[in-house]
């Protein structure tokens, strides 16, 4: 909620910002000036600044909340409490009433600590003291050492001189302390709006993560033979995928008898997410690289024949006229005029398929893999190794944009004719 | 015996719902070899497919037609074919596209380049040999078009309103350009349009058709292509004759299409 609310001013902030920023500078604007833009799409273009400030801000808002060394203390939000804290309990047996001081020493939990010495001070309750990690809390029984316990009768009455009774809490400072239905303090130390580390790293934490398993290796192998094999598993599987598929959909877009044929295929198997078929390929294939090299076969499989079909029917048919009329026998209007005009979208369906691909082999490897990249953050999940889940999502999704990116160039390279017919 | 004869061409489509369409009805038309032919007419009258039966693409229900004394069967390089737009291919470059008759035939690459670069002289397009056709105004695409139709040297040039999507100052400048291509080639050539002034600017002969069935209403002999080799054809559209016919022929495709739109009001 915090989170969101700080989100929100920052963009606000940055909006106006960058606004002032631009309209002193605006001389520096040249073409021609809209004065229509709102409700005219084309006049709205990202704008540079707030795509950098945004991922900014969402780095900022991790380190933040956090408590990264990448930051400066006074932009962390408050952490949880570290140190000494006291507070004094106030017990009663009979009509005799006595108080005494329970010492608290809060500390990282990476370096356990034993509870500090402290003196028992004179009457019959006890000084008592504990130490407890941050962020969690702990349930003590500081009649434990008193003369007179819960077994002889003896109730706390008091917390820091508040009357209370079991359920209540009672504000301390550095934390909360409340009476259980039994009667014994549970001592909650300030938690502060930070995150444990095992809920969400620190950036740097995450950062030192990658260098280690890419020096170190992850259960046996390293950091890119993981993100290898993954990527092998999608190209291999997007070949065979692209290389039965488009001559499929060439056939159906040009043939009677395998458009009716396959057609129904086709159209069913089109709206199966290719994750529903893990179950069954890991039946018939089992769970090593054949399931998964046919896993990725089978959802690049529709995609490029459903993407040759339309490239195959989208040609427009006086192209086809003119080459007739030109002399091309049909052998000659396949390769010259019906496969060009469909590499645009064939080119399309190949990168709608490896989007489709690379998602599909991370999730099978979630369900069981050997090596790979959703197998890396699945098992780091159930060692609650977060830093390494934070970091194997945020590699997936760098690569899922880079393979993207490269399909995008390879076809304004390969095909800029596309969308010009 | 050469020219191009169409015997008593029909054309029916059966619909999917049951109805059918008479396209063309006893259509007979004989053109000598170097003959420039127009044919006008409103829409749906049945030009595209009449054209369409003549370059092979579709088989006529009835009739018959001959090509320097052999039955026209299907497509063939013998008859060229300039469409409206879109015929290009875009994933070759001006020169490739105008070659491409040429190299379907397996040319020796050293006739094939003499062919396409004298056609690229001819239709002005000699700088931009190298550019994709798409990176061309719609004018200079057409241009290629004419060259490539033209590179096969094809015996009959059927043009579907290859200039209807052009620009009026475009189009004027092309239609110069055909009828200098016309004289210099002596290719025969039907040519279909919309535009009387076209019709009667580009048709040695012309044919006004009739829609409903699609069917030969007029044939005119005009003099104006003959003129306009030679001469502006500014001038020739203030020729009294000129005006003259296009006002007689204005009047009867208005009372055509009034008939149509009378006819189907009566329906609806
Ligand atoms: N493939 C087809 N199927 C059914 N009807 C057609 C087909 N092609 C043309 N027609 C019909 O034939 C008539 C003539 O069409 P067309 O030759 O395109 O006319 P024009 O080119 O003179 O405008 C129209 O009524 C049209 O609806
Ligand atoms: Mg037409």
């Amino acid at each position: 909620m915090i989170l969101f609310l700080i989100y929100v001013l920052i963009f606000v902030a940055a909006f106006f910002a960058v606004k002032t920023v631009a309209s002193r500078n605006s001389n520096s604007d040249y073409g021609p000036l809209k004065t229509v833009t709102f409700g005219d799409e084309s006049a709205v273009k990202p704008s540079r600044s707030a795509s950098v400030i945004s991922i900014l801000s969402i780095f900022l808002l991790w380190a933040m909340f956090t408590g990264s060394v990448l930051l400066p203390n006074f932009l962390h939000v408050p952490g949880p409490f570290e140190g000494v804290g006291t507070f004094e309990y106030t017990t009663q047996a009979g009509s005799k009433l006595d108080t005494a001081t329970v010492t608290v020493l809060v500390h990282p939990i990476s370096s356990p600590e034993e509870a500090p010495p402290v003196d028992v001070g004179d009457g019959w309750a006890k000084n008592d003291s504990v130490a407890i990690g941050m962020w969690r809390s702990d349930l003590l029984r500081v009649d434990r050492n008193d003369e007179f316990g819960r077994s002889d009768g003896a109730e706390i009455i008091e917390i820091n001189g508040f009357k209370v009774e079991p359920g209540d809490t009672i504000d301390v400072g550095w934390g909360t302390v409340t009476i259980s239905d039994k009667g014994t303090p549970n001592i909650q130390p300030a938690k502060g709006w930070q995150m444990e580390s095992i809920w969400l790293p620190a950036p740097e934490a995450v950062v030192k993560r990658v260098g280690e398993i890419a020096n170190e290796g992850f259960r046996g192998s390293t950091l890119w033979e993981h993100l290898g094999y993954s990527l092998f598993r999608v190209i291999i599987g997007f070949f065979f995928g692209a290389l039965v598929g488009i001559p499929l959909g060439y056939a159906m877009g040009l043939s009677n008898w395998f458009r009716g044929w396959f057609d129904p295929i086709v159209e069913f198997m089109r709206p199966v997410p290719p994750l529903a078929l893990i179950p069954l390929v890991i039946i018939w294939a089992g769970i090593g690289e054949t399931g998964k090299i046919i896993l990725l076969f089978l959802a690049a499989l529709w995609i490029m024949a459903i993407a040759a079909r339309s490239g195959v029917s989208g040609v427009n048919i006086s192209k086809v006229h003119a080459a007739y009329s030109l002399g091309a026998s049909k052998s000659q209007i396949m390769r010259y005029v019906i496969v060009p005009n469909s590499l645009p979208e064939i080119f399309t369906g190949a990168r709608v398929a490896m989007g489709v691909c690379w998602g599909t082999v991370v999730a099978a490897e979630l369900v069981a893999a050997e090596q790979g990249a959703g197998m890396m953050i699945m098992v780091a999940s159930k060692f609650q190794n977060t830093d390494i889940v934070i970091m194997g999502i945020i590699l997936i999704g760098i690569i899922g944009f880079g393979i993207d990116m490269l399909m995008r160039w390879a076809e304004r390279i390969l095909v800029p004719w596309k969308g010009k017919g | 015996m050469s020219g191009l004869s169409i015997q008593s061409i029909s054309m029916r489509f059966d619909l999917p719902n049951g109805e059918s369409v008479q396209a063309l009805q006893d259509v007979s038309i004989d053109l000598k070899a170097g003959e420039l032919l127009s044919v006008l007419g409103p829409s749906g009258c049945g030009k595209t497919t009449l054209l369409n039966i003549v370059a092979g693409f579709i088989a006529p229900t009835a009739g018959r037609m001959m090509l320097n004394g052999h039955e026209i069967d299907g497509p063939d390089a013998e008859r060229g074919m300039v469409f409206q737009q879109g015929a290009l291919f875009e994933w070759m470059s001006v020169r490739e596209n105008v070659g491409f008759g040429p190299s379907m035939k397996g040319m020796p690459k050293k006739n094939k380049v003499e062919i396409v670069d004298h056609l690229l002289d001819v239709v002005g397009l000699q700088d931009f040999k190298e550019k994709a056709v798409y990176e061309l105004s719609g004018g200079m695409q057409q241009r290629v078009a004419l060259a490539r139709c033209l590179a096969n040297d094809p015996d009959v040039i059927l043009m579907d309103e290859p200039l209807g999507a052009l620009d009026a100052l475009t189009r004027e400048k092309m239609q110069s350009l055909v009828l200098k291509l016309w004289k210099e080639t002596g290719k025969t050539i039907i040519l279909i349009t919309h535009s009387v002034e076209e019709a009667l600017l580009l048709g040695e002969r012309l044919i006004v058709m009739a829609p409903r069935p699609g069917r030969i209403h007029k044939e005119y002999h005009l003099p104006f292509a003959e003129i306009g080799v030679g001469e502006d054809l500014r001038n020739v559209k203030k020729l009294i004759e000129f005006t003259e016919r296009r006002e007689e022929i204005l009047g009867m495709i208005w009372d055509m299409e009034e008939e149509i739109m009378g006819r189907s009001e009566a329906v609806s």
